[in-house]
């Protein structure tokens, strides 16, 4: 079955069968190995992925219904040569051991700013919920998304209005529209 | 390989269904692709739902009711300003159900079909008596959800029959009075439940119950309402004593099984418990939830 979507900014097309998980489409046939599979069944966040600029699992999505959607994997969140304030302050704070649960944490915490660019402590444990790390014990991860907030919220006050319209991913090139 | 079907439109639903009579329909998949992976279930075709405009969206009709889809998302349901305001019940249970993916995917419809008896959805929608809207081809039925589920996993739902929406009445009379929720799990974030308690009580200025509206989750094979317990609270003042006693005929009411998050004694404790909670939840506010 041909379908046809919208992957990091890029108009896509593949010839996929159309009850494969989205997680082997982007991990198997496109090779995007950014997305990782932990569970399989929606527990443990790793195989995030932004869909028309909300946080789901792509490890319960069928790739039939990614027709006309528009997909962000944590290879386009940041830009060429660029990586996202998210991702720059996982690596600043020490919020990467493994490293595994990394790419669904920065696409949890990106999902999380783009809603709620002002969240306490309290906000960023209850918007990564649903994302385990079994390695950091969350403190560094936390510490992490409450820099990039801050960062992200400076460079907004200096560019007031800067790409507000087309913002889907905040802090990164605009991609299909959110909400 | 199965087909996956994405009808735009009940008609083109109906075709679906004519033409496999054997698809499993997709909300919002957060349970039906675990089933299949887990070979629980092996459907030969599946029909999404979610492009479907008759089964998306919030809206008041005539009368005051709420009409919401059933392919209304956990997350647009705690996001909606109509739900927030009259059925904070509902959104105390939303807001914890899952996790903020899970909420972004899993819709109401396929919280109430799945039909778990720990489905976090299910006991405010008890406790509301809310109203459900079946529709097929040919025809068009409304049923009270708790007439619907009919067993762990079981339902009234008809061949070539869908959950189209739920309907909810504004509770008369209970604005600035308890609507509470209580989850207890494992732990904070995607927990299947041991036990929940939603409870809607109108309270007069005396401190005197004037109505309450009870159902329990996952102690018992479907959403446990107890009319004894319901009745140790009307026409009392909202003391440690009265609950105790509620708690007591809850307890008597209940058939909760062992199973791997928590045995039957813990079950029976906690449910009668979690009532005793009424006593710190000052109107229109819930417990903290610490992360």
């Amino acid at each position: 079955m041909k379908i046809s979507f919208t992957l990091n900014g890029k108009s896509t097309e593949v010839d996929v069968a159309p009850d494969r998980r989205v997680v082997d489409l982007l991990r198997e046939d496109l090779r995007l190995t950014g997305t990782k599979e932990g569970c399989g069944a929606g527990e443990c966040g790793a195989c995030t992925i932004l869909v028309n600029g909300e946080s789901r699992l792509s490890c319960l999505m069928l790739a039939a219904q990614l027709e006309g959607r528009c997909v962000t994997t944590i290879e386009g969140i940041g830009e060429e040569g660029r990586l996202h304030p998210v991702q720059e302050a996982f690596i600043e704070c020490g919020a990467v051991q493994c490293g595994f649960c990394s790419p669904g944490m920065v696409i949890s915490a990106v999902d999380l700013l783009g809603r709620d660019p002002n969240p306490g402590r309290g906000e960023i444990r209850r918007g990564l919920s649903g994302n385990l790390c079994r390695c950091t014990g969350y403190v560094k991860i936390v510490d992490a998304v409450e820099t990039a907030a801050r960062r992200m919220n400076a460079a907004s006050d200096v560019k007031p209005d800067a790409g507000e319209k087309e913002r889907v991913v905040p802090g990164a090139p605009g991609q299909g529209q959110r909400r | 390989m199965r087909n996956v079907f994405q009808p735009e439109s009940l008609p083109e639903l109906w075709r679906v269904f004519e033409a496999h009579p054997g698809a499993s329909v997709c909300a919002g998949g957060t349970d039906l692709l675990v089933k299949m992976r887990s070979a629980m279930m092996n459907p030969e075709s599946i029909a999404c739902v979610d492009r479907i405009p008759d089964l998306r969206g919030i809206t008041t009709e005539e009368g005051g009711m709420l009409r919401i889809g059933a392919c209304a998302t956990h997350g647009q349901i705690v996001s909606d300003p109509a739900v927030r305001r009259m059925f904070p019940i509902l959104v105390r249970a939303v807001e914890n159900l899952g996790s903020p993916p899970i909420r972004n995917m899993g819709t109401i419809g396929g919280n109430i079909c799945t039909a778990s008896p720990a489905g976090d959805t299910l006991p405010p929608l008890y406790a509301l008596g809310a109203e459900i809207e079946l529709r097929c081809k040919a025809a068009q039925r409304r049923m009270l959800l708790k007439d619907f589920i009919s067993g762990p996993g079981k339902t009234c739902l008809r061949q070539g029959e869908i959950l189209a929406s739920v309907r909810l009445k504004p509770p008369e009379g209970y604005y600035n009075n308890i609507q509470h929720f209580e989850k207890v799990g494992q732990r904070n974030a995607l927990a299947c439940s041991i036990a929940s308690l939603a409870a809607l009580l109108q309270v007069a200025s005396d401190g005197v119950v004037l109505k309450a509206a009870l159902a329990w989750g996952s102690v018992a094979p479907v959403v446990m309402t107890c009319p004894d317990a319901e009745k140790e609270l009307i026409g009392k003042p909202l003391t440690s004593e009265t609950l105790r006693r509620a708690a007591a005929a809850a307890r008597q009411c209940a058939n909760p099984i062992s199973d791997v998050r928590a045995d039957r004694d813990y079950r029976l404790e906690v449910l009668g418990n979690l009532l005793m909670r009424l006593l710190e939840v000052a109107p229109e506010s819930a417990p903290a939830r610490d992360y």
